[in-house]
């Protein structure tokens, strides 16, 4: 018989080892998938993980799209981290990702035509609080009332997803757009433009600020004070109020940690490569960004490493419908599985197989 | 804007309609959570039952064997879920969170072929004799078997958990795993049976919203059901009647705001259609603002047998 024994410490090896095991898991079974799909698996797995860097032809495209996929990830999931390890489960990034986004270029088109470089920064700032204040909802809601978080910040998601398609058809339209819905195009307006900064990298401002968050959050957790208080209420939350640490103050900073990041990456994402307000500008980056985060072990440099590949599936799953007719949605079920067998791998981490009658121990 | 053109009978006859792809994925969710689990992946659930119903339902034919093969491909997804948190003892809100998205893709996968497609529907089941009475009987005894199966459900959960042994044993494993394990009942069996119970029951409600209510697949239909029948299990205390009633009064939101869309009122219509999102919050405020009543004791909380 097969029993688990619980470890005294979660085992480091496997803590590194899991999302390894996970992804070549995910690989064994998204290729049986796509057999089943009638695509050559091991062709659709190598488009996947390895063409958008190496294809000789792809990759000069492809590359930088690494970098413009993975930023917003990594700024969103490292603020999604932080709330999950103090055990607060904010699931509607996506929300928060589209009202900084929709703030923030209000705030820009307010200002349309007008030429200074202070617009961009101030679009950022009006995104970042557009995201914080959508974040504090379900964040005061929690507070005041004790609200079930994970049902406020998704019910808000949708309520986030009417406000963006009634503004991209009436409040921020583009009036030379002839009736299209959709707003100018920010891209195009250097004012407020999130240029590409080197050159054909794909590194733009929202992917200095992921890099800047996942440091922010690596000193945060590891050596600040209100890090160890975040962590101490996610692993044992009648200690942390013993020693003194407020549940509210938490869920405040926490949530609003989140907002603050997604609303600025969903700016960063409008202003940039989606280059407009448009109903449907908002990729699913604010879910996908939750896988993000566990692959990542809710750690910072896990996430960064864990948003890079997350981003290589997204532009291999783009390529892969390309060149090998796989259905858009296989790229999905692809992450989802990806999760799951992170999840399942992770008893490792926290127990020991032992084979054989139960006894002693 | 003409309100008399909402007609009252066909309007409640349409609420039952409208409520019943909830009212059997929160009480299917609320048998789980009875036991002590937290399956946040009804949504997926939902729409996987959605697809498998209406995929098989058009080639078979049959809509009851479409609502068949929902519940049993749900069951079976939910039982993924239950093997991750019941065996592997995973982080049950991720492992629901999961579920839902790889609910979402693989309901995209399955459906791509069938879009635009219609499903052959559920014949309108009148009941001799009380469906001619007058307004009751169009309002209530003229419904497909479905809406008056979802009835029966309820009663017979509400039944199940107040007069039955084996209810009585659910919930002693949801209020306290530990006590239920030393009289002997086995955990985790019992909780996979309950998942397993509130998988079919999501996949009967995603059949019923893509065979009945719309009927037609299109991506994502589900729109937040799942998590709306999540909220309502929350609304109705964990208890089989209010699951009814908060089932009733969301679609009666829904159906409400659709009539008053179609009516021209002098709302904006991004309003109205995040009404019954907005609606669900409130009611989350105001169950909460009164503190948490019948929350199974070991709710979301991992068991793992020392011996």
């Amino acid at each position: 018989m097969i029993r688990l024994e619980k470890r005294a410490q979660p085992s480091t090896i496997w803590t590194v080892a899991t999302p390894i095991l996970a992804v070549v898991l995910t690989m064994i079974v998204g290729g049986i998938m796509f057999a089943i799909l009638g695509k050559p698996p091991l062709e659709a797995i190598r488009t996947i993980f390895w063409d958008p860097l190496f294809h000789p032809q792809f990759a000069a495209y492809s590359r930088p799209q690494l970098l413009v996929k993975a930023g917003p990830l990594i700024l969103i999931a490292i603020g999604l981290s932080i709330g999950f390890r103090a055990g607060i489960w904010n699931i509607g990034a996506e929300g928060q990702y589209i009202m900084g986004a929709v703030c923030g270029a209000a705030a820009g088109l307010a200002l349309y035509p007008a030429e200074t470089r202070l617009i961009f920064p101030l679009m950022v700032l009006a995104g970042a609080l557009g995201g914080w204040a959508w974040a504090m909802i379900p964040a005061i809601l929690k507070v005041k009332f004790g609200t079930n978080e994970i049902l406020v910040s998704l019910m808000l998601v949708y309520v986030a997803e009417n406000i963006l398609a009634s503004v991209s058809s009436s409040l921020l339209r583009n009036p030379e757009g002839r009736g299209f819905p959709g707003s100018r195009n920010l891209s195009q307006w250097d004012a407020a433009a999130n240029h590409e900064l080197i050159p054909n990298t794909g590194m733009h401002w929202g992917v200095v600020a992921a890099f800047i968050a996942v440091i922010f959050a690596y000193v945060l957790l590891t050596r600040h004070i209100q890090g160890f208080n975040i962590r101490l209420t996610g692993e044992a939350p009648r200690a942390a109020r013993f020693s003194g640490v407020s549940p509210s103050r938490i869920i405040l900073l926490c949530l609003g940690m989140s907002g603050v990041l997604a609303g600025m990456a969903g700016l960063f994402e409008v202003s940039g490569p989606a280059g407009q307000i448009s109903i449907d500008f908002n990729s699913g980056y604010g879910f996908t960004a939750i896988i993000v985060a566990f692959l990542g072990r809710l750690h910072p440099v896990g996430i960064l490493l864990a948003g890079l590949l997350m981003a290589l599936t997204y532009i291999g799953g783009e390529l892969a419908q390309l060149m090998l007719g796989l259905p858009g949605a296989s790229i999905q079920l692809f992450q989802g599985m990806l999760l799951f067998f992170l999840l399942g791998v992770d008893v490792f981490t926290n127990y020991r197989l032992r084979i054989g009658k139960a006894g002693g121990a | 804007m003409d309100l008399s053109s909402i007609n009252p009978i066909l309007l409640i006859a349409s609420i039952m309609v409208s409520a019943t792809p909830i009212l059997f994925a929160a009480i299917g969710e609320m048998i789980v959570e009875k036991s002590g689990v937290l399956n946040l992946g009804v949504e997926g659930m939902m729409i996987v039952g959605a697809v498998v119903g209406f995929a098989v339902a058009v080639n078979s034919g049959s809509p009851i064997l479409g609502f068949a093969a929902a519940a049993l491909a749900s069951a079976l997804l939910s039982m993924c879920f239950g093997f991750l948190t019941q065996f592997l003892l995973s982080n049950q809100v991720a492992t629901g969170l999961g579920l839902t998205l790889v609910g979402l893709g693989l309901s995209s996968l399955i459906g791509k072929p069938y879009e635009g497609m219609k499903s052959p529907t559920l014949p309108k089941l009148d009941i001799p004799i009380l469906s001619d009475l007058p307004v009751v009987g169009q309002m209530l005894f003229s419904h497909d078997i479905m809406v008056y199966v979802s009835l029966a459900l309820v009663a017979g959960v509400w039944a199940f958990l107040k007069y039955t042994r084996g209810g009585l044993i659910l919930r002693a494993v949801g209020e306290s795993h530990e006590a239920a394990h030393a009289l002997g009942y086995k955990v985790v069996r019992i909780r996979l049976m309950a998942i397993f119970f509130g998988g079919a029951c999501a996949g009967l409600g995603g059949a019923y919203l893509s065979l009945v209510r719309v009927p037609q697949w299109t991506e994502g239909m589900t729109a937040g059901s799942g998590w709306i029948a999540l909220a309502i299990v929350v609304f109705a205390s964990w208890r089989a009647g209010r699951i009814l009633v908060g089932a009733y009064l969301f679609g009666g939101v829904t159906v409400l705001q659709l009539n008053l869309q179609a009516a021209e009122v002098a709302v904006p219509v991004a309003l109205l259609s995040m009404s019954p999102y907005l609606i669900t919050i409130l009611v989350l405020v105001v169950i909460s603002a009164r503190g948490a009543h019948g929350a199974p004791a070991a709710l979301g909380r991992p068991f793992h047998a020392t011996s």
